[in-house]
């Protein structure tokens, strides 16, 4: 049943009315989401392009039986909307928001440690089970339903990577943006964890960056599982300068610590393959999927 | 955001952290009038400019009267210093700070950064004061001990304790030393700071506790709430073109290359520059337009970039999410009219809106090429780039 969200996932929409709330709501409703609620404070009550209004996430849950909270609350009152989330018990909060102060990300984080509620993101554009459920806002278009996971520190960089994908006749599984900020929810390891206890998922195209250490962190997790399903990976940044933040907040080689050439010779290590070129992320998948029979020859033209 | 050391001990001195009498000077004749006022004795005379490693780049000396303190303050004032941090062109130094002298017994090193893998601050110590702490690092990572703390909680008196008698510190110093560790904690999370760093940290022969320098960077994302630091951002200190892209919201960097880029999303920027060297050739610039860009903000990106007289050749790499393709499509159309299309440009759009996108690209007579994928656009991009130097 792939992973964190489908056909049958319920979807509330904190910030709703709000103009990227509102689109990108319609966005995943269009592609077959189920959108039972918006919460936004205030305006419970009232109805929104179809769909109903409440004041409080709990009351939202109540009425719907919504199980997936997504966010597009503006930076200063993120932090709450996602602790909403957990006091109210959903099971998954999804927080597009950028721009979140990392003290404030780190607050959540602590909250929600035990909580029943896991976080993806912040600063990050969702997940999506192609042909199921996409809560998020990247462009639906470009998926097809499969078997292969995708999983990225980034945005776009995870779309270029699932239309070499689809170009291919590679389709996914579940694709998940885990989000390009130092203190973020759902890691690279939770998400591999998933991804190889998935009997939906045959393979995963991992997506990291320079800074921190999450993708050796990840190398060292699928090492000691001992999985056999097929990794290939590709780190953003080789080409960048050490000691300036390449955008993400996340994304800075500092004191000569979160190179790309580190983080490739780690995943190197795992036995998970490297692609050198952003180019080259369909075709080391594509590879892979043939060398172990998973796919038909043809994915290699 | 990065502020100079006055102001970060400004910041810290709300605080509570000890630190010494100083006067900030931008000529060399208020250089001696400040040393002066502090008493006519030893006073220590630093520049004043964002980048670390000032002492050995020759920006920071001991000046024994107010005549002396003006000869040194008019050899700093001016000079382009040059250190590790700063790349081989330096900075002009503008401003230097007269601060009185200390006798010092021990120079000690604390700091705090957000540490990713626990997702906490974490404070950190080491006997190693006065150097780089990424040195301490690299070659003994025992070295440097560490406490990690939870904002609201705080560094806990035991935790600052435990530092300072590991530090090796007796009697009133460990008092001392342990009052300033909160008082950095505290400010960390009060001020949204992204780095805090007391280096060195010194013990003086009186066994009082200063902080003998200081840095304080502070997280972009929180300036909103932070409103009096915003004041403190010298843009003299900037890179005159990131300066003006972060006025319009965009992230800019500047590097060496040849190759202009705007791409939107940062993965997808540090991809293309990574695909752009890949083929052969430099990226002049790292250009995220962002998610929710609009036609003014793309504008902008791309008379930045038109601006940056190194650049023989642009390529724009826009995979559409948020960011509409027309959007996009639009602003290079505009831009490229408004101030005229120097160089070749080299187009790759995939995502929403692309196909409207491309018409406006096809119907504005614009001279541009398209390319089909990224590798598609690297080889066009380098080739033209290569075509004119």
């Amino acid at each position: 049943m792939a992973i964190l969200v489908n056909s049958e996932s319920r979807v509330l929409v904190q910030g709703l009315t709000g103009s990227a709330g509102s689109f990108h709501a319609g966005q995943c409703a269009e592609y077959g989401t189920q959108i039972v609620a918006g919460v936004v404070p205030g305006k419970g009550g009232t109805i929104h392009a179809g769909t109903p209004v409440f004041n409080t996430v709990a009351e939202a849950v109540a009425e719907t039986g919504a199980d997936v909270s997504l966010i597009f609350v503006p930076p200063p009152f993120a932090a709450d909307a996602v602790l909403e989330c957990g006091d109210a018990g959903v099971p998954l909060a999804v927080c597009i928001t950028e721009g979140i102060p990392a003290m404030d990300e780190v607050r959540i984080k602590l909250a929600l440690e035990g909580s029943g509620t896991r976080l993806l993101g912040p600063n990050c554009p969702g997940v999506i089970t192609p042909g199921q459920c996409k809560v998020g806002i990247m462009p639906g278009y470009i998926h097809m339903p499969g078997r292969v996971g995708v999983v990225s520190r980034s945005g776009t960089l995870t779309y270029e990577a699932v239309w070499q994908l689809t170009s291919r006749g590679i389709g996914q599984s579940t694709c998940i943006g885990i989000g390009g900020d130092p203190v973020i929810g759902t890691t690279f390891v939770d998400a591999l964890e998933l991804y190889l206890a998935d009997d939906d998922t045959d393979a995963i195209v991992l997506i990291g960056e320079i800074g921190g250490t999450a993708e050796e962190e990840a190398a060292a997790f699928y090492a000691a599982s001992g999985s056999t399903k097929p990794i290939a990976s590709f780190v953003a940044g080789a080409t960048a300068p050490p000691g300036k933040r390449m955008g993400h907040a996340g994304a800075i080689i500092a004191g000569g610590k979160g190179t790309a050439a580190e983080k490739k010779a780690a995943l190197s290590a795992a036995g998970i393959a490297v692609a050198d070129s952003p180019a080259d992320m369909g075709i080391t998948m594509a590879k892979m999927l043939v060398e172990r029979g998973l796919a038909a020859a043809s994915v290699l033209d | 955001m990065k502020i100079h050391e006055y102001q970060a001990k400004q910041v810290l001195s709300a605080f509570g952290v000890a630190t010494l009498e100083n006067r900030v000077c931008r000529t060399p004749e208020e250089a001696e009038a400040a040393a002066r006022e502090l008493g006519g004795g030893t006073v220590v005379v630093k520049a004043q400019v964002h980048a670390g490693g000032r002492g050995k780049g020759g920006g920071v000396k001991l000046a024994h009267s107010p005549e002396e303190a003006r000869e040194v303050a008019d050899a700093i004032l001016g000079m382009d210093l040059i250190t590790h941090q700063t790349g081989p062109e330096g900075v002009k130094v503008r401003l230097v700070m007269v601060e009185q002298g200390c006798r010092i017994a021990r120079e000690l090193y604390a700091g705090i950064a957000l540490d990713r893998a626990s997702g906490m601050p974490v404070m950190m110590a080491s006997s190693e004061g006065g150097v780089e702490i990424e040195e301490v690092a690299a070659r003994d990572p025992d070295a440097i001990l560490k406490e990690p703390f939870a904002p609201d909680v705080g560094l806990q008196a035991f935790q600052a304790r435990r530092l300072a008698f590991r530090l090796g510190l007796e009697g009133k110093q460990v008092r001392g030393a342990a009052k300033m560790f909160q008082q950095l904690a505290r400010a960390y999370v009060a001020r949204d700071a992204s780095l805090a760093e007391i280096n060195p940290l010194v013990v003086t022969e009186d066994g009082d506790i200063i902080a003998l320098d200081a840095k304080m960077d502070f997280d972009d994302n929180a300036l909103y709430r932070q409103k009096d630091l915003a004041g403190m951002r010298d843009t003299s200190e900037e890179d005159p073109l990131e300066a003006r892209a972060s006025a319009a919201d965009l992230a800019y960097i500047a590097l060496d290359g040849d190759i202009g880029c705007m791409v939107n999303g940062a993965g997808l920027a540090m991809s293309t520059m990574d695909v752009i060297q890949h083929h052969g050739g430099m990226p002049a610039n790292f250009l995220d337009v962002g998610g929710g860009a609009t036609l003014e903000r793309v504008t902008e990106a791309f008379t930045i970039i038109l601006e940056d007289p190194k650049v023989k050749a642009i390529l724009v790499n826009i995979f559409g999410g948020i960011m509409k393709c027309d959007v996009i499509a639009d602003g290079v159309v505009a831009a490229a009219r408004q101030i005229g299309l120097s160089v070749p440009l080299v187009v790759r759009l995939e995502g929403t809106n692309v196909e409207r996108g491309r018409e406006i690209l096809a119907e504005s007579g614009i001279e541009l090429t398209v390319a089909g994928d990224m590798t598609d656009a690297a080889s066009k991009v380098v080739a033209a780039a290569a075509s004119r130097s």
